[in-house]
């Protein structure tokens, strides 16, 4: 052995006793299951221009997680409650000729905000740590959340997989897509759908504000660098693992919160391919 | 000059028929008391000015668009999701999504994706039928390529190999010729006759261009809000000296002298 391996041994060796602490473990297998999850929604996000419903949808989670303060239920729970519906409202709300999605999203991303605040200022004293659902934190995934995660993501992606034909069509035109047949009305509800617990089942470890990010960037870095729907959707769950699990190794090393350093991440990795983009065309 | 239909030809079997519709976006109306025929076989042009109820008027056609008057029948029964399905649409091509990661395959695939069915991935058989359409639209050298690298031209024959995969009774296109240069446009109505006269399916096209609608379709009406029916094309030019004067190539400019009559009457009944 040389002198030369020797820093490479004791950083394998340092990675490993990471994984000592059952809290990383936790909090890498969750990282893990996000990642594909998130990745697959962030192409749809993407394709379908649907950013700014995703700020929004996040945010109204936060409304869940107070409700579910004041209840002392859990708050996954209501936080699904609250996004389902507020995704499924503006949906619904933007269709109609006289408002905009964007104005919806508007009016609900601060009314579950405010209600949020209301429920908070309600419960006399509150054992739920917000601001680690706002940031997300690296040392609160239970084995619980495990277990929600796995089942709801799941479900996610299948259901995503079995709709997957007719959401591209969507995507690519939707009124042909009508004229053709497609369910356009349903298809619209299910991915909004799936966006409100995407969201939810992240906001613990990547946190309310930040989650956002990552259903934008994993599918906008994918889409500058190919141009075909399966290598999209491969780069976009590739793109999305690294930030993550680079995300909680870095965050681990240098003490850093864990959802900001995953989208800090993310983030360069989105210039990485912004600029290959730029060179390749 | 306006009527309900063309005597001659109410014998023929009428694929789309439009019965005094009345349309408004916010208590304007873009559509005033459209009586509207289309027959079985026939190119059907449609000219207007921008906002003039073009895209509207398709709308209504396609289910896009309930109006808040009068009655739609496609192919003789009152239009349902089925009836629907007999329609091949398209759409203005946009350059919003010259990004959008489909292979030309991919996309007339979609066209078969209804009879694909949900919960099943496109079959050999499909991508057989795909390919022998892309082959009568001449695009099957194509088919592995992104769809979004194509030019205007080539995106448009695709996209009407999408809509005969359905194999349609009418084919309805809005502003085909929008990013096309003028060889292509030649090839497009080449390969949309072939389509007609192979098929017998009907066509209904809207253009602001009068030059591409007089030169293709059998029938023309012009609308501004209300329909102006000028029956054979070149009735809507009758013998205007300038036509002579000027030729053919300066049709939009006789167009807007001859049709500013149709178009001033509409704005009397404001």
């Amino acid at each position: 052995m040389t002198r030369n391996a020797q820093p490479v041994f004791a950083a394998i060796k340092t990675m490993i006793d990471m994984f000592s602490f059952e809290f990383m473990r936790n909090a890498f297998l969750a990282g893990m299951m996000l990642g594909f999850v998130l990745a697959v929604v962030s192409f749809f996000v993407v394709l379908r221009r649907l950013s700014f419903i995703g700020v929004g949808v996040a945010h109204s989670a936060f409304g869940g997680v107070a409700l579910g303060a004041l209840l002392g239920v859990s708050p996954t729970w209501t936080a699904i409650g609250f996004a389902v519906v507020v995704s499924n409202a503006i949906g619904y709300i933007g269709k109609e000729e006289r408002i905009s999605t964007d104005t919806a999203i508007g009016i609900f991303f601060p009314l579950a905000m405010a209600l949020g605040v209301i429920f908070i200022g309600m419960s006399a004293h509150y054992n739920v740590d917000l601001f680690g659902y706002l940031f997300g934190n690296i040392l609160a995934i239970t084995r619980q959340d495990l277990i929600v995660i796995a089942v709801l993501g799941g479900l996610v992606l299948l259901s995503t997989k079995i709709f997957f034909k007719e959401l591209l069509f969507v995507a690519y035109d939707r009124e042909v897509a009508f004229v053709s047949g497609m369910p356009v009305a349903f298809l619209d509800h299910f991915l909004l759908t799936i966006l409100a617990l995407s969201v939810v089942i992240s906001m613990k470890i990547i946190g309310i504000i930040l989650v956002s990010a990552l259903l934008v960037i994993p599918g906008a870095a994918a889409s500058q660098v190919t141009r075909r729907y399966n290598t999209m959707i491969a780069l976009s769950i590739f793109f999305a693992l690294v930030s993550t699990a680079g995300g909680l190794i870095i965050s681990y090393f240098a003490n850093l919160p864990s959802g900001a350093t995953i989208v800090a991440l993310a983030s360069i990795i989105f210039f990485i391919a912004f600029g290959v983009g730029q060179v390749r065309r | 000059m306006k009527q309900t239909a063309i005597d001659s030809e109410t014998t023929q079997e009428s694929i789309v028929e439009l019965n005094d519709v009345w349309v408004a976006y916010d208590g304007k109306w873009v559509l005033k008391s459209i009586y509207f025929n289309c027959y079985a076989g026939e190119i059907f042009g449609i000219v207007g000015p921008n906002g003039g109820g073009k895209t509207t008027l398709l709308n209504v056609i396609l289910g896009l668009v309930q109006p808040q008057k009068g009655s739609v029948r496609l192919f003789g029964n009152k239009p349902d999701k089925n009836s629907r399905l007999e329609i091949g649409y398209l759409p203005q091509i946009s350059h919003a999504d010259r990004s959008f990661p489909v292979s030309v395959l991919d996309v007339v695939l979609m066209g078969l994706y209804n009879r694909i069915g949900l919960f099943h991935k496109p079959d050999r058989r499909s991508k057989d039928i795909a390919m022998d359409l892309l082959s009568r639209v001449n695009m099957a050298g194509h088919a592995k390529k992104p769809f979004a690298i194509l030019s205007g031209g080539q995106q448009q024959r695709v996209n009407i190999a999408r809509a005969m995969a359905s194999r349609p009774k009418l084919l309805i296109l809005d502003e085909p010729s929008t990013g096309i240069d003028s060889v292509a446009q030649e090839d497009f109505y080449e390969l949309l006759a072939k389509f007609r006269n192979e098929q017998g399916i009907s066509v209904i096209m809207v253009s602001h261009d009068i030059g591409v609608i007089t030169s293709h379709a059998n029938r023309v009406a012009c609308l501004n809000v209300q329909l102006h029916y000028h029956d054979e094309p070149d009735s809507c030019f009758s013998t205007d000296v300038a036509k002579k004067v000027f030729g053919e190539d300066l049709k939009v400019i006789v167009h807007d002298s001859k049709c500013a009559t149709c178009f001033r009457s509409h704005q009397d009944h404001d």
